[in-house]
């Protein structure tokens, strides 16, 4: 078992014929995921590198039956491809365009609202269940199979905590970057809800960074309604007050956002938080024995 | 991405949102002329840098007369005005604007930002006007109101209607808030804004409303779209070297510390950072190379730390994903081959091309120390550095 994508999940690429699309498309099929196809529109009807190309994602989902789709299409159009999409059925869609305009990704939320579609990203790397399904830009080969669930906002921070899971010959369920962005489609909670009703997640880390409550939110969670245990890390602090986030953004969640705080009630909520990066997998080895 | 106070009131001018007359200068002698074009008095006299907290500085000056008004901007053009929001550095004023002067009666608050717990567009409004909106957010929470946008219809009138009620207006002034809060989203959502803060909203001694001040920041991620504002970015208000690592579409954050570091990712790059203080280190910047940085991005990457004198040592930590470590292993090399290395060098290299990546470090006869991990990488470095 694992979450959002097995070994029977059908991937389309939104984007094929660019050359990143393409390159993980390839890089994706190689791993063994099902990619069925890709859609660039004007070029339906062709094939590239034996992936038959549609217009658009309603001819690609019809022929195909594909039920998932992987956007590298720059940002100016990611939104459009997003919803596009959503309209034509697909069930998970995963963003890894980074540079999205935040207020597109506004729009999107609210056009999602009601669909029987999940949208992960964007600025993610993408998820994979190893061994089966690889949708977007991770490496391969750092992953290994096993019982442990990891979600982060990160994609690079993500690897080396999947790394230092699989050096210590730990496996992982389901890997979920959910992206850096303030506005994006899936949360910390949402993942840490399809884990703890994943029977063959046994224990999770989650990777957080500085700005705004997702990581509280989640921690909520964990104290309220998980069985398994948790580890967490939070990036950035030693990260400069108001570089990135205005300040009235910070007030508006309440004057929560920094890490200092974000790991105490992370704690208080009996989560195992590692101080450092490099400890990540050692802080669920703290609580938890494979 | 900031603009000035001037340039925000032009825009939200533009859009039919009530602001002083006013005119930015460059000198003493056109600030005199401008007061006078402007009426009879008093002025408003404020330095333009990128910065809150002016009043406090001395940025801001109230002239009864046109030669006061001069003399005031004298006193501003060149001056090193430090806020707290500047740094101890603090930044040297340029440009003045100078305004017809009101009647105070009253002081609000305003803001619009994006909550990234609700996805929505959110009107922040106070009665505390004027004040540090943090203060009052931590002291006197209940004081602020919140008004979340639906975004396929907007701000609608019966929502700034309750926010105009709340803040205690009278209906005469009810009449006036709601056309003004409307604008206001409208400038929000059609220039792509982060945030846009009216603080303080004032009324006049007449019963007019008007922003006295106004700080707009936009989204760097939809300029595209906005070439008329990208515009107005003004480089002097900016870290010199932040200024070329976004030529070359590279996430840079000057710090305080003497260890470099280029790292790829931003979440690995705050984590970069933390693991080098977590081990007793100082780190000198936050260096995000990107995912599909070039390798003529990361040759620059690298010569922008080691052109950095307070540089005493760098960390190199990529984790290749989309990025290949031998992309990342050659812009260190033609880097190092133009400027020279005369620090201490540790590099840490995981992921896509690993392999190819540390044998060409290996072979460039650079003194490079090479680390299994970032505890072990970090560990390395606070130890050249630090002794």
């Amino acid at each position: 078992m694992s979450i959002l994508v097995d070994k029977n999940t059908r991937v389309i690429t939104q984007g094929i014929t660019g050359a990143t699309g393409l390159f993980h498309a390839k890089g994706a099929r190689d791993y063994g995921t099902r990619m069925v196809g890709g859609v660039t529109p004007g070029k339906g009807g062709t094939q590239i590198e034996g992936f038959p190309v549609f217009n658009t994602v309603e001819d690609a989902v019809k022929e195909t039956g594909a039920n998932a789709s992987v956007i590298y299409v720059p940002p100016i159009g990611s939104a459009d491809a997003i919803m596009e999409a959503a309209d034509a059925g697909i069930e998970l869609v995963i963003c890894i365009t980074e540079g999205v305009p935040v207020l597109d990704m506004v729009k999107v939320i609210k056009y999602m609202e009601g669909r029987n579609c999940r949208l992960v990203g964007p600025n993610c790397p993408g998820v994979i269940t190893p061994e089966e399904c690889k949708i977007g830009i991770m490496p391969g080969y750092i992953h290994k199979k096993g019982p442990v669930g990891v979600v982060s906002r990160s994609g690079t921070l993500t690897y080396e905590a999947v790394w230092q899971l699989t050096t210590r010959n730990i496996g992982q369920t389901t890997c979920v970057g959910i992206g850096g962005d303030p506005v994006n489609g899936t949360s910390h909670l949402d993942i840490l809800r399809m884990f703890e009703d994943d029977p063959a997640t046994e224990a999770v880390i989650m990777i957080g960074e500085i700005g705004g409550d997702a990581e509280e939110q989640a921690a909520e969670f964990v104290r309220d309604h998980m069985t398994k245990p948790v580890a967490a890390f939070i990036a950035g602090a030693t990260a400069p007050a108001g570089k990135r986030m205005g300040h009235a953004g910070a007030i508006i969640s309440g004057g929560k956002g920094d890490a200092a705080s974000k790991k105490a009630f992370l704690r208080e909520c009996g989560v195992s938080v590692a101080d450092s990066p490099a400890a990540m997998a050692d802080a669920l080895l703290d609580i938890w024995q494979p | 991405m900031n603009i000035h106070e001037y340039q925000a009131k032009a825009i939200l001018r533009n859009f039919g949102v009530p602001v002083p007359e006013g005119h930015v200068v460059y000198n003493s002698n056109s600030a005199r002329d401008w007061a006078k074009r402007l009426g009879s008095g008093p002025w408003a006299v404020k330095a333009q840098i990128h910065a809150g907290g002016r009043g406090k500085g001395g940025g801001v000056k109230i002239a009864k007369t046109a030669d006061e008004v001069k003399q005031f901007a004298r006193d501003m053009f060149g001056m090193t005005l430090v806020t707290h929001q500047t740094g101890p550095e603090g930044k040297i004023v340029k440009r003045v604007l100078i305004e017809s002067g009101c009647n105070i009666a009253d002081e609000f608050y305003l803001s619009f930002l994006v909550d990234r717990a609700t996805d929505k567009v959110t009107l922040m409004a106070s009665a505390e006007g004027g004040m540090d909106i943090e203060e009052v957010a931590a002291k006197t929470p209940e004081k602020i109101f919140f008004e979340a946008v639906d975004p396929t219809v907007g701000l609608s009138a019966f929502q700034a209607r309750k926010v105009a009620f709340k803040l205690g207006f009278a209906i005469a002034q009810v009449k006036q808030a709601v056309p003004l809060l409307m604008n206001l989203y409208k400038v929000f959502v059609e220039t792509d804004c982060s945030l846009l803060e009216i603080n303080p909203l004032v009324l006049t001694g007449e019963g007019d409303l008007l922003c006295l001040d106004a700080k707009l920041n936009f989204d760097d991620n939809a300029l595209f779209r906005h070439l008329r504002i990208r515009d107005l970015r003004d480089y002097d208000e900016e870290d010199a070297n932040e200024i070329e690592a976004s030529q070359y579409d590279l996430s840079y954050i000057a710090l305080d510390g003497n260890i470099g570091c280029m790292v790829n990712g931003a979440g690995l790059a705050m984590a970069t950072m933390d693991i080098i203080k977590h081990y007793g280190g100082d780190p000198a910047n936050f260096l995000d190379v990107g995912g599909g940085a070039t390798i003529e991005r990361v040759t620059e990457a690298f010569k922008l730390i080691l052109s950095d004198d307070k540089v005493k040592g760098i960390l190199v930590n990529i984790f290749g994903g989309i990025m290949k470590c031998d992309v990342i292993a050659t812009g260190v090399i033609e880097g190092a081959k133009q400027l020279g290395v005369k620090v201490p060098l540790v590099v840490r290299l995981e992921g896509t091309n690993v392999e190819l990546g540390k044998k060409m470090l290996a072979e460039s006869g650079l003194n490079i120390v090479s680390a299994d991990g970032m505890a072990d990488a970090a560990e390395k470095i606070v130890k050249a550095v630090n002794g």
